[in-house]
């Protein structure tokens, strides 16, 4: 059993009161179930989640560092895109 | 002793030592990953092992679970023998999980029904935890058996080594037979059909053949043990023993 033989995993752990599936960092596993027990091992052993997602890492597309400047910088000074302009309702929950 | 008492310091002498040999993987299991669910499955255990030693201090004139675990000798110890075995490699370990963690699953599902409520209570709690153990056990004995040529070679060979220790997980003696009646244990001798049922139909999907031991241990509950035990007792119990009473 050699680490490199494995496929790495990303593992998703939603918390006890998250609402979503956050990134909790990645590990190996011959296959996806058993990147499910590794996860829950790992990630969830000091009661950390309540449901887990892993996905195989290359499946995963990611943008590139090059292309950081073009992807990001131009967001930087759109103030105007940010709902900042709106008076939110006190019993809206979650925004 | 009374036998409630005694038939806690069986089942938490189990849990103990087999804690201490899944501790032993801390550091050298073939994948980090893998290093961390032996860890957190021999944590079970020792929790479990605390709670029942306690419980059998309590039972039988104050001694605490400290005292019990490192202060008896080893033939004061009344773990079976399946749980004293080295881990061996890999394979040896899982084999010998698949054993214990069936065996532990049939025994808690029952032990939630004791007339004793610390034991009941245990029970429940340790009925989730060694259901995650099982199914550790069982998701590698498939991918292990029904893997490669070596590793189903391998796999087999470990399941013939770790048989003849299954036996004795069954075998009825005069405390179980007290604290069955009373509803506070279990005959161990009535788990077997069930275990049974659990094994043949692993061990059929892992392309494993179910092994057939001709000779069985026995002797452990009576403090009769190999001599691995003394050896995990001696680095178990030598600071305790060292520095008595230590705290930090």
């Amino acid at each position: 059993m050699n680490a490199g033989e494995w496929p790495l995993w990303e593992v998703f752990v939603r918390g006890k009161r998250g609402l979503n599936h956050t990134h909790a960092g990645s590990l190996h596993a011959p296959d996806a179930t058993m990147a499910l027990r590794n996860a829950r091992d790992v990630y969830t052993r000091r009661g950390e989640g309540v449901s887990i997602w892993v996905v195989p890492a290359s499946s995963i597309t990611a943008s590139s560092p090059d292309e950081r400047d073009s992807f990001f910088d131009p967001a930087a000074d759109k103030v105007y895109r940010h709902p900042t302009f709106y008076d939110v309702p006190e019993d809206v929950e979650y925004l | 002793m009374n036998a409630t008492a005694r038939y806690c310091l069986g089942l938490g002498d189990d849990a103990l030592v087999l804690a201490h040999r899944l501790g032993e993987w801390l550091s050298r299991a073939p994948q980090i990953e893998e290093d961390m669910a032996l860890g957190n499955i021999g944590l079970d255990l020792l929790g479990q092992a605390r709670t029942l030693l306690t419980h059998a201090g309590e039972l039988s004139g104050g001694r605490s679970e400290d005292d019990l675990a490192y202060l008896r000798d080893e033939r004061e110890f009344r773990c079976v023998h399946l749980v004293q075995l080295p881990r061996g490699d890999f394979g040896d370990t899982v084999a010998r999980q698949l054993v214990f963690s069936t065996y532990q699953l049939a025994l808690y599902s029952r032990l939630v029904e004791s007339t004793d409520p610390v034991i009941s209570a245990l029970a429940s709690k340790a009925v989730k935890e060694v259901t995650y153990h099982r199914d550790h056990a069982v998701q590698w004995t498939l991918r292990l058996g029904d893997g490669t040529a070596e590793s189903h070679r391998r796999m087999q060979a470990s399941l013939d080594a770790v048989w003849p220790y299954a036996d004795e997980l069954f075998t009825d003696d005069d405390v179980s037979v007290a604290v069955a009646a009373d509803g506070v244990g279990v005959l161990p001798s009535s788990l077997r059909g069930e275990c049974e049922q659990v094994w043949a139909d692993v061990l059929t999907r892992a392309t494993l053949e179910l092994p057939e031991p001709r000779s069985h241990a026995r002797g452990g509950r009576d403090g009769r043990h190999s001599e691995h035990l003394g050896y995990l007792l001696a680095e178990m119990q030598h600071i305790a023993r060292s520095h008595p009473g230590a705290t930090w």
